[in-house]
């Protein structure tokens, strides 16, 4: 099964944490949809089995007029074999999400949004240089919901200094009430060659307090499973059923394709590859010439790092059978690791390690003492 | 011998010595043009990049003039306060100096202090006023001060540039006009004062010599006089751009010798050089053994690597004599090696040469120089190392040694560097006005005062503008305590510092202070503690860590995700655990960053 994903590196407007490729000049956009739909053709051999998964992710993918939404996937229809139930994700904002484009969507074989709605706090949207208003956000859910989609993750932000403890509990409540069946939650990360980084060095803007994305992630770890969500990975919480199959391929080690500028590409064996993050490099690339994208073999040890980093993060976790196949002993090895940390950070059993929220808190520590 | 002339060269790191050495090296063709590396004298990496010759060389140029050919050999000589012995020994081997001084700057500390030596030991001076297309030069002023030292005439002062060429054909006539031809007797026994040496990993150690008296040929058998051990002469030459093979190397002149000595340490500079079969009388005065004045233990980052840093070592030590080396144990760091410096600048060649030439990471502990402790019983033991320090119930006193420093500053800066030296805890001896300026200060203060932070804070203090000199005087008593940190209850002897009563306390807070800062977060809390003895002077704590995850989007980038992780856990190999606590390397290095 294959799993494919676009980027539109376009966006109306900069969020200030935002360290993902994009333009906010809409100059190079033909000729970056262009060059994509180029790249769908020359890698199309690469996709050898059918595709269970299609995400359009960004930059803001919301921001493309039919037409151009039609052109992509007709594109992809023409050379490649989608399931009949595949999942296909549009990423959008909420204010782009009028009637109009419900319909237009409707029309398209998108079957799920993932909506960036971040808070439903403007003080918290303004923080981030957001477009859109909290008013905008309740709009955008249920207008989707009204045109049918079911299908729908929302995405929020935790740890914005703006954000109160009771804000945030309504963030969460507000969504368990809309019932929407797949969130997203991130910590506000404060990135290098952000505006967001900037404006904190300069005082402009006050720095995330880790205590406040400690509480918060207690909080949203606590209440959405008691909802009946289940955590199925560090920053995901779903319903039954609603697990976003698309992601889950990038945490199971599984094959996918990235098509425009910045995307990346697994084999689901040893080879990483990802496009240039710059438009005209890219669509320079694309016409031959100059050099598009970097490839990355895996060594053994950078796939059991790799491994391990993505098994802990899911409720999976780690399992015997899988870690043995590194070598034997190797799930013993990261047992006897386990027992050198803190027993709250572990859920325990004989075959299986997996983590209590407290241990998801530490995750990246934990990976590098099991490894030890 | 009437045609020879022997000359080094005084300058202050950075007054253009070098670039000026290779326009003389150009202007006599001894190299050409399309040669011409830039700066060919300092032929380490290391030097080139730090701008100071560490080891000294020779090179011998011909120059024709009026019809005469002359042979002048240029030996080059450190700049730094850490090498001063050896200074000493190439200026013995020389009857002229060039002074250079930086039209822009003006005479510095470490200038002042070889000066002397020059002088002392009846050098003619040729003052040079380098740098002179400098904007910011100040010919008239500096020229003062350079009539002020060494009293010659104004006019005797060359106007020059290194970079423009300008000078150069009058620096060349003035050392054959001034400098006079050596003295020495071809018929008396052999006498040769070595000066220098080189490592050479195919041909041993080659020594640089300056022949006093008789004549070396190749073949003979000779005997150094201080280490008294007999080599044969395979090889004698003379100096060029490479080494030029010659049948005998006559009074009067540099040359080399290449006689299959396997290590550095067999050839010690100042040691004399004389014939077996008829040796000279007398061993050429002012032989000293180097003694390393600053001591810090090196200990591999991966514990594994003790053997092959002690290969490297030894390696290092084939051609750096200066180095001495013993084995130890830390409970913190595992098995690594004491070693003992010329000084801190010595301490970071070694350092950095085992990084560059060795590929060694090594962590290096704070540096302190030796002492001496005298116990109750009557007992008097060299403590190279804080932690052996005995108990002091058993401890009669201890005694550090102390140098005397020569500060030279711009008057503006005075009352600074003033308080720095006597927070140094050191006691002003001399304040004498160089121009109406300049200033120099002199002070006497231990030397472990200095191999901390000593420099930095000079630096800053004047902005740039204070020279420091030093020279060991004796070993007095003071009042030092032993300071302990604990981590998690537990000392960590890599961090022991032996300080004086009146500043353990506040150097107990600010080292707790610090490893808060250096530590990072861990899975428990770290109380960090400072004690004498068994009473706990200062304490801080490090919180446990609770957050330690990436919880932002990052999409199929995994590859950014992972390298993030091995960076990390390369950077947690390079930390040491100490009981349950893991130390990062800067920790060790704490001391040194303190405010």
């Amino acid at each position: 099964m294959s799993a494919l994903y676009l980027h539109i590196p376009f966006c109306r407007r900069a969020c200030y944490y935002c360290d993902f490729h994009f333009s906010t000049s809409q100059q190079t956009r033909q000729d970056v949809l262009r060059a994509m739909l180029q790249e769908l053709i020359m890698r199309s051999h690469e996709i050898t089995s059918p595709i269970q998964s299609i995400y359009l992710g960004g930059g803001t993918p919301s921001l493309l007029e039919y037409n151009e939404l039609m052109m992509i996937f007709d594109q992809i229809f023409l050379l490649q074999n989608v399931l009949q139930d595949a999942e296909i994700t549009i990423e959008v904002n909420p204010d782009d999400l009028n009637r109009d484009k419900l319909k237009q969507v409707r029309n398209s074989p998108v079957n799920r949004f993932s909506i960036g709605v971040q808070s439903f706090h403007d003080d918290d949207l303004k923080y981030m240089h957001r477009i859109h208003s909290a008013r905008d956000a309740e709009y955008a859910i249920k207008g989707a919901q009204d045109n049918g989609f079911d299908n729908i993750s929302v995405d929020l932000i935790y740890g914005i200094p703006t954000l109160t403890h009771e804000g945030w509990i309504n963030n969460i409540q507000k969504l368990i009430s809309f019932d929407v069946p797949h969130i997203s939650a991130y910590a506000l990360t404060v990135e290098q060659h952000t505006p967001l980084f900037h404006l904190i060095k300069r005082k402009k803007l006050n720095a995330p307090l880790d205590a406040s994305i400690i509480r918060q992630f207690n909080n949203i770890a606590q209440i959405l499973p008691s909802a009946g969500y289940e955590h199925y990975e560090i920053s995901n919480f779903a319903k039954t059923g609603f697990r976003s199959r698309h992601n889950s391929s990038y945490w199971q080690g599984k094959a996918y394709v990235g098509i425009g500028p910045s995307a990346h590409s697994f084999d689901g064996k040893n080879t990483r590859r990802w496009n240039v993050s710059n438009n005209i490099r890219y669509i320079k690339g694309l016409q031959g010439e100059s050099e598009w994208f970097e490839t990355e073999y895996l060594s053994k040890e950078n796939k059991l790092l790799e491994w391990v980093m993505t098994s802990l993060r899911c409720a999976e976790g780690i399992r015997r059978e899988s870690a043995d196949k590194f070598g034997p002993g190797q799930f013993d090895k990261f047992i006897n690791n386990a027992t050198q940390m803190s027993s709250h950070w572990f859920n325990a059993d004989a075959d299986v390690l997996r983590l209590t929220p407290s241990g998801m808190l530490m995750c990246d520590y934990i990976t590098l003492q099991l490894l030890n | 011998m009437k045609n020879i002339r022997n000359f080094c060269i005084i300058a202050h790191i950075d007054h253009g010595k070098s670039t000026l050495a290779d326009r003389l090296l150009q202007h006599t063709k001894t190299i050409s043009d399309r040669d011409l590396k830039a700066q060919v004298l300092d032929d380490m990496d290391l030097e080139r990049e730090r701008g100071i010759t560490i080891k000294s060389k020779a090179i011998q140029m011909e120059y024709h003039t009026q019809g005469e050919t002359y042979f002048l050999n240029l030996i080059d000589t450190p700049g730094h306060v850490d090498f001063s012995y050896e200074v000493s020994r190439s200026i013995a081997a020389c009857e002229g100096a060039l002074l250079i001084v930086d039209a822009s700057q003006g005479i510095q500390a470490q200038t002042i202090s070889n000066l002397y030596l020059a002088i002392e030991n009846d050098l003619e001076i040729i003052p040079i006023l380098n740098k002179m297309d400098l904007p910011s030069a100040m010919p008239e002023e500096v020229k003062d001060q350079i009539v002020d030292l060494i009293g010659c005439k104004r006019e005797d002062i060359i106007p020059a540039s290194g970079k423009t060429g300008m000078g150069i054909e009058e620096i060349l006539q003035a050392i054959i006009h001034r400098v006079s031809s050596p003295q020495g007797d071809e018929s008396a026994p052999l006498q040769a004062l070595i000066f220098d040496s080189v490592f050479n990993p195919f041909r041993g150690v080659i020594a640089y010599y300056r022949v006093l008296n008789g004549v070396i040929r190749k073949g003979d058998k000779v005997k150094f006089m201080a280490t008294n051990s007999t080599y044969d002469a395979d090889e004698v030459g003379v100096l060029k751009l490479e080494l030029s093979p010659r049948n005998e190397i006559k009074a009067g002149d540099v040359g080399y010798i290449v006689s299959g000595i396997k290590s550095a340490r067999e050839v010690k500079v100042g040691d004399t050089i004389t014939h077996v079969s008829r040796p000279c009388s007398d061993a050429i005065k002012g032989f000293e053994e180097v003694k390393p004045m600053v001591f810090a233990g090196i200990y591999p980052v991966d514990t594994e690597d003790f053997e092959e840093l002690r290969n490297s070592m030894e390696k290092l030590q084939l051609n750096d004599a200066s180095l001495t080396w013993e084995p130890e144990a830390s409970a913190a760091l595992g098995f690594g090696f004491r070693c003992g410096f010329l000084g801190m600048l010595h301490m970071e060649i070694i350092q950095e040469r085992l990084e560059r030439e060795f590929k060694m990471t090594v962590i290096t502990t704070v540096p302190n120089v030796s002492y001496i402790a005298f116990t109750k019983k009557g007992e008097t033991l060299i403590v190279n190392n804080p932690s052996e320090l005995p108990d002091s119930t058993k401890l009669e006193y201890v005694e550090e040694p102390f140098i005397k420093a020569q500060i030279i500053t711009k008057s503006e800066f005075l009352g600074g560097v003033m308080t720095l030296c006597i927070q140094k805890r050191g006691i002003l001896k001399g304040q004498h006005y160089l121009t109406q300026d300049r200033v120099e200060l002199t002070f006497e203060m231990p030397l472990a005062e200095i191999v901390f932070d000593f420099y930095d804070k000079l630096k800053t203090i004047s902005k740039g503008y204070a020279s420091f000199d030093y020279h060991p005087l004796e070993y007095r008593q003071s009042d030092l305590v032993k300071l302990d940190i604990l981590l998690n209850a537990e000392q960590v002897d890599a961090l022991s510092a032996l300080i004086h009563r009146n500043n353990a306390y506040e150097f107990g807070k600010k080292m707790c202070e610090k490893l808060k800062e250096l530590i990072p977060r861990q899975q428990f809390e770290i109380p960090i503690q400072a004690a004498i003895g068994a009473k706990i002077i200062a304490r801080e704590t490090i919180k446990a860590l609770r957050k330690d995850v990436t919880a932002k989007c990052y999409g199929g980038d995994i590859s950014r995700k992972r390298k993030l992780l091995e960076k990390q856990k390369e950077g947690k190999k390079r930390m040491r655990q100490v009981g349950s606590v893991e130390i990062p390397q800067q920790a060790f290095l704490a001391v040194l960053k303190l405010d």
